[in-house]
């Protein structure tokens, strides 16, 4: 039941996007969401649809792997679309009883509509091009200068990459706790949502204790191989920032620059 | 070497009453060494594992690793560089979401240069006989996989010492035998030490010394011979004896003399004809 998850999911691959420094990428899309919130008209979307096509050409991620994706956002986007639609004052076009559509509702939650499918395409592209190490490495790197002002920069980076790695291990262990609790004749399908609610605290609870006793082990296996934190610690994949990545990186910044003043 | 001498463990309880764990041990573990420590659920080989590499500190007595002093504070680092250990987990031991990563964590905390990191890598997952899984994720990995990557995850880091804390109590019969090849492979040609816990007998024949361990004491030790040939005392601590060991024992209480150290069915067939 829970093979469909596809956080974290990464799509091995050696094109250009994929060879990519991960800092440009996380920079990038950090400039692509601020971006897309100063668009003012909906034919600057056409600009935003040609940008994440080509990253999706470029990266030679099936596009229906990539909407897939957006599954999961469905029921957000279709409550935040009704809200604008029939909560904007303005100019009334059609009347359902209380509820009005007006002009101004079309237009903002077309804008919202988009915002949101091309927010999780663009950072699913993200996750899909990027290894979850080097993912968390580029973003150790980015948070490293305010390591100074006290924040945990590599602790926030390996807790990343540590819940990355024990999702798969976590969602078997739920996979078996259920299928026991069945055994037993649990029943998880029936019944309103407070008892499918309740039937899940005997999930949970051993759920839980298991993760806590998997990461005290964890933790004494991580001691034993040395592990002290970020102090003299090496790494062996180096991270290396091309040219080509300060291109990528400027031409992202300016494009932002550009729908904040121009689109 | 490993000395171990006179070391007493003691913790408390939720209850806070005092459990002795280890009541005196007393140990040395030479270089070079297979060593076996069996003994049941609570004897304490656990807990006695974890004072080779500080991860639990004595109560009492003394554990000196190469001569450094495990009490020390500042020699932490040293002797677990020097004591590298594999738990019997092997999904809660890996770090990393690919198995590469994960071999290269322990060199990775050493502050080892990369391009050496990239070699030991290599070299370590080329031993432990996993060369090609290196962008592999772990949970894809069998269990007897799962710790062999373990295990070269701790040989990269280049201990002289293995501990091994019960590394086939959770695997198939197929990823035990992975296992016990690799260590055995990994103390006969790279000549590392090794430390080997279990409750399975047959993982202690060929052992170069064995020893029992039952109530945080030392019951016995010696060469594995020895050591099944004493089947009463094995049968007291609840243990399992080779089947033809305890044959041999059977016959000699019959009145039949055989050699009471023979462990296999060859042994016992030139024996009685």
């Amino acid at each position: 039941m829970f093979r469909d998850i596809t956080i974290g999911q990464y799509l091995p691959g050696e094109s250009f996007i994929h060879r990519l420094d991960p800092r440009t990428k996380i920079l990038s899309v950090l400039f692509f969401m601020v971006g897309i919130f100063g668009l003012k008209h909906l034919y600057s979307y056409l600009f935003v649809l040609a940008l994440t096509l080509t990253v999706i050409l470029v990266a030679r991620i099936p596009l229906g792997y990539l909407l897939k994706g957006l599954k999961p956002i469905f029921i957000i986007l279709i409550f935040t679309v009704g809200l604008h639609l029939f909560l904007t004052p303005g100019q009334i076009l059609v009347e359902i009883g209380p509820l009005s559509i007006t002009l101004e509702g079309i237009m903002k939650a077309s804008f919202m509509a988009l915002r949101l499918i091309f927010l999780v395409l663009f950072a699913s592209l993200l996750t899909l091009t990027t290894a979850p190490m080097s993912l968390t490495d580029g973003l150790e790197k980015l948070l490293a200068p305010f390591a100074k002002v006290g924040l945990p920069a590599h602790e926030l980076a390996m807790m990343m990459s540590i819940a990355l790695r024990f999702i798969p291990t976590l969602i078997d262990e739920t996979d078996k706790i259920m299928k026991a609790q069945k055994a037993r004749g649990a029943d998880f399908e029936s019944g309103n949502i407070w008892q499918r609610a309740k039937s899940m605290i005997p999930i949970l609870v051993p759920l839980f204790v298991s993760a806590f006793r998997r990461a005290d082990e964890l933790a004494m296996a991580m001691e034993a191989r040395c592990y002290r934190g970020s102090e003299g610690r090496t790494r062996m994949k180096q991270l290396v920032y091309r040219k080509t990545d300060l291109i990528v990186t400027l031409g992202m910044g300016s494009a932002m620059v550009a729908a904040f003043f121009f689109l | 070497m490993i000395k171990i001498d006179n070391v007493i463990h003691t913790y408390k309880k939720h209850s806070d009453e005092e459990v002795q764990a280890l009541c005196g041990i007393s140990l040395d573990i030479q270089e070079g060494e297979f060593l076996v420590i069996i003994g049941h659920n609570g004897s304490g080989k656990s807990t006695l594992a974890k004072h080779l590499n500080t991860l639990l500190i004595p109560s009492e007595g003394q554990v000196l690793i190469d001569g450094l002093d495990s009490t020390d504070p500042d020699m932490v680092w040293n002797i677990r560089s020097r004591v590298g250990m594999v738990f019997q987990n092997p999904d809660n031991q890996l770090i990393a979401t690919t198995v590469e990563d994960d071999v290269a964590f322990g060199c990775e905390n050493l502050g080892i240069e990369s391009g050496e990191i990239r070699a030991r890598v290599d070299d370590a997952l080329a031993t432990v006989g996993m060369a090609g899984f290196g962008n592999k994720e772990p949970h894809y990995l069998s269990g007897g996989q799962k710790q062999r990557v373990a295990i070269a995850g701790v040989i990269a880091m280049r201990p002289k010492y293995l501990v091994l804390d019960e590394p086939t109590a959770m695997l198939d019969p197929r990823g035990r035998q992975e296992v016990m090849e690799t260590i055995h492979r990994l103390n006969k040609e790279e000549g590392l030490t090794i430390v080997h816990i279990t409750h399975y007998m047959e993982e202690a024949s060929q052992a170069d010394r064995v020893v029992v361990m039952e109530d945080g004491k030392i019951v016995a030790q010696g060469c594995p011979r020895e050591i099944f040939s004493q089947v009463k005392l094995l049968k007291s601590l609840r243990m399992d004896v080779p089947p033809m060991t305890e044959l041999a024992s059977i016959l000699n209480e019959a009145g039949l003399e055989v050699d009471k150290t023979l462990l296999t069915v060859e042994e016992m067939v030139d024996a009685l004809c």
